[in-house]
C-alpha cells in the first residue's frame, strides 16, 4: 500500500481487501470488555479538520484511541487559521510537534495531496472538497460485504489464519455462510450498487465508484442531469434518470445527501420535486429485491433524499455504517502506522 | 505496507521458501504420537480437563490446538473447547517489519474468565510471541491460570518463559531454522531443521 491514503482510486484490489480483512478482525474486538490494543502506543495522530464533521472526526478519534495512539484534535475554528495562517504553515507546525499521521478534512479538493508533499508523516484524507473520502468508501464496501454475507479473506491473505475456530466460537458462524460465494475471494464481484442523488458535489460518490470498481461491483448512478458531473461519461458506471426502473435490479442502494451548502445555483426546481423523483420512501423501498440494503453516508436530510421510515427500517445500514467506520479507520491507521517505515518509498 | 501473512513457525527469517537444506526431525507418525502424549499430559496435569481452554496462536498453533482438543475429547469422552488467539497487535517487533495481516481471535461465548488456558504454539524460541499472548489474554479476561504447550522447543529464550508441555526439545544454533509443516496449512506433517544460508545476524 501507499504511504498515504488520499484517494480510493490509488488502492489496488489487494490493498483494499487487506484493509477490509483487517477491519473484519478488528471489528470483533468491539464486543470485548477491553476495547483497546497497545499497537500504536507512542504514536501521535492529528485530526486536522477545516470543515465541520461529527462522525468522521469522532470515528477517527475513537479508532486512534483504541489503538493507543495519542490524538490531537485540531479544528479550524478557534485556531490560528482564523488569523489567516496558511495550510502549509499549519502543516509545518504539526510536523514540528511530531505528528506521525495527519487526518485531514478540507473544503479544497486536493488539500491532502498538497499536505503530503510538505510533511514526513502519513496523510489520511478524511474528505477533501468534492474530490474523495476514501475511508467512507472502505467502510461502505465493508458494510456491503458483511450485510450481503460475502466471504471475507482468501483474497489478500492467502487463506492464512482463516480456519474456522473452536466449537465455542459461534459468534460469526451465521454471517459468513449466506449470500452464495462469488468469485475473487473477498471482493464485491457482481454486486449491483445504485448510487442516488447529488453525485456532483459528493466526494463519497467519487470514492465509492472508484473502490466499488476495484472490488468488482457494478455501479449505477441515478440523479437529475444537473447533479451529475460533466465528466460522468468517462466513469466506469451506468447512468440512469429513472430511479423506479433501477430499484428492482439493485442489491445495494446508496442515498446521497443533497449538499445544499455547496450549491451555488438552482439544480432542481424544489426540494419537494427532488424528493418525489429521487427520494427513497417506503413505497420505493418495497420495489427493491428482498435481500437489498439501504445505505446513507450521513448526515441525512430526513424527508428529502430518504424518508424517516426507510432510514429507521431494518434494511437500513446507517447506524451500522458508523460502527463499521471505526473498524475501517483502525485498520487504515494500523496498516499505515503499525509496521516499519518503508525507507525511501515515498509516494 | 506489504502484507506479511505471518512469520509463523520458524520464529526467524522470511517465511517463504528458503535456500539451504533441511533435515526432517519429526514425521507424521511422530507428530501424531507426540500430540497424543501432550494431550494425555494435559489431562493428567489438569485432573481431567476441568474448565480448560486450548488457545492456538495463529498460524500453526491453531490446528495444533484443534488436534489436541480432539485427542483430549477422545481420551476423556468429554468436549474440550479450543479457540485461537491472535497476538499480532501485541508483538514487540511490529516496528521492525511492514504491517502484517491479522490472524483471528476466536473464543468460546463464555470467555476465558476462571478457566485454565493452555496456549498452543508450534515453535518456542525467543519467548516473545508467548509474552505477547500473555498481554493479549490480559485484555480478554482473567484466566485462573495459563499454561503453554509447544510442539518444538528450540531454546535460545530471550525472556523468562518456559513451556509446560513440550513435544520435542530440539537443540539448535541460532543460525539454524526450524520449520513446522502441518497438513492443515502446508499439506503435510513434518518438523524440519535447516541451515539458513543468508545468515540472520
Amino acid at each position: 500500500m501507499n504511504r498515504h491514503l488520499i484517494s480510493a482510486a490509488d488502492l489496488s484490489r489487494d490493498d483494499a481487501l487487506l484493509i477490509l480483512d483487517t477491519a473484519e478482525e478488528l471489528a470483533r474486538m468491539s464486543d470485548r470488555p477491553i476495547k483497546k490494543l497497545p499497537t500504536l502506543r507512542g504514536r501521535t495522530v492529528v485530526n486536522l479538520f477545516f470543515e465541520d464533521s461529527t462522525r468522521t472526526r469522532i470515528s477517527f478519534e475513537a479508532a486512534a484511541k483504541r489503538l493507543s495512539a495519542d490524538v490531537i484534535n485540531f479544528s479550524a475554528k478557534g485556531s490560528s487559521v482564523g488569523k489567516g495562517e496558511s495550510l502549509k504553515d499549519t502543516a509545518l507546525t504539526l510536523e514540528a510537534m511530531g505528528a506521525d499521521a495527519v487526518v485531514i478534512r478540507h473544503v479544497a479538493s486536493g488539500a491532502p495531496h498538497r499536505l503530503a508533499g510538505w510533511i514526513r508523516g502519513h496523510v489520511i484524507n478524511a474528505g477533501d472538497g468534492m474530490h474523495e473520502h476514501p475511508t467512507q468508501a472502505l467502510l461502505d464496501a465493508f458494510t456491503i460485504r458483511r450485510r450481503l454475507g460475502l466471504q471475507p479473506g482468501a483474497g489478500a491473505s492467502g487463506g492464512i489464519g482463516r480456519r474456522a475456530a473452536g466449537r465455542g466460537g459461534s459468534r460469526t458462524g451465521g454471517a459468513r455462510t449466506g449470500g452464495g460465494a462469488r468469485t475473487g475471494g473477498g471482493g464485491l464481484d457482481g454486486v449491483r450498487v445504485t448510487i442516488v442523488g447529488d453525485v456532483l458535489h459528493s466526494r463519497v460518490a467519487r470514492s465509492n465508484i472508484a473502490l466499488l470498481n476495484i472490488l468488482g461491483a457494478e455501479v449505477t448512478l441515478v440523479a437529475p442531469p444537473t447533479l451529475l458531473p460533466i465528466a460522468v461519461d468517462g466513469w466506469s458506471c451506468e447512468v440512469s434518470y429513472d430511479l423506479d426502473a433501477v430499484l428492482p435490479k439493485s442489491d445495494v442502494i446508496m442515498m446521497l445527501r443533497v449538499q445544499q451548502e455547496r450549491m451555488t445555483a438552482a439544480y432542481f426546481p424544489s426540494v419537494r420535486e427532488y424528493s418525489r423523483r429521487y427520494g427513497l420512501d417506503a413505497g420505493r423501498m418495497a420495489m427493491l429485491p428482498e435481500h437489498a440494503i439501504v445505505m446513507h453516508p450521513g448526515p441525512m436530510n430526513r424527508g428529502v433524499e430518504i424518508a424517516a421510515e426507510v432510514a429507521d427500517s431494518p434494511r437500513s445500514t446507517i447506524v451500522e455504517q458508523v460502527a463499521n467506520g471505526v473498524s475501517i479507520r483502525m485498520a487504515v491507521l494500523y496498516l499505515l502506522l503499525g509496521g516499519a517505515e518503508l525507507s525511501g518509498e515515498a509516494r | 505496507m506489504h502484507a506479511r501473512t505471518d512469520e509463523g513457525s520458524t520464529g526467524d527469517g522470511p517465511g517463504g521458501d528458503s535456500p539451504g537444506s533441511y533435515k526432517r526431525v519429526l514425521g507424521p507418525a511422530e507428530i501424531r504420537r507426540v500430540l497424543s502424549r501432550i494431550a494425555h499430559e494435559i489431562l493428567e496435569r489438569t485432573h481431567g480437563a476441568d474448565d480448560i481452554l486450548l488457545l492456538g496462536i495463529p498460524t500453526r498453533g491453531v490446528p495444533l490446538a484443534e488436534r489436541l482438543a480432539g485427542r483430549a475429547t477422545e481420551f476423556e469422552h468429554r468436549t474440550v473447547p479450543w479457540g485461537s488467539l491472535d497476538v499480532t497487535m501485541y508483538r514487540d517487533d511490529l516496528r521492525l517489519r511492514p504491517a502484517r495481516a491479522l490472524g483471528r481471535t476466536e473464543l468460546p461465548a463464555d470467555g476465558i474468565d476462571g478457566k485454565t488456558v493452555i496456549l498452543v504454539d508450534d515453535v518456542l524460541y525467543s519467548g516473545r510471541t508467548v509474552r505477547a499472548a500473555l498481554d493479549a489474554l490480559t485484555d480478554l479476561g482473567r484466566p485462573r491460570s495459563v499454561q503453554l504447550a509447544v510442539l518444538v522447543d528450540r531454546g535460545h529464550r530471550e525472556l523468562p518463559i518456559r513451556a509446560d508441555y513440550v513435544g520435542k526439545n530440539l537443540p539448535t544454533s541460532q543460525h539454524e531454522t526450524v520449520r513446522v509443516h502441518l497438513a492443515e496449512t502446508d499439506g503435510e506433517d513434518a518438523v524440519l531443521l535447516g541451515e539458513w544460508k543468508e545468515a540472520l545476524a
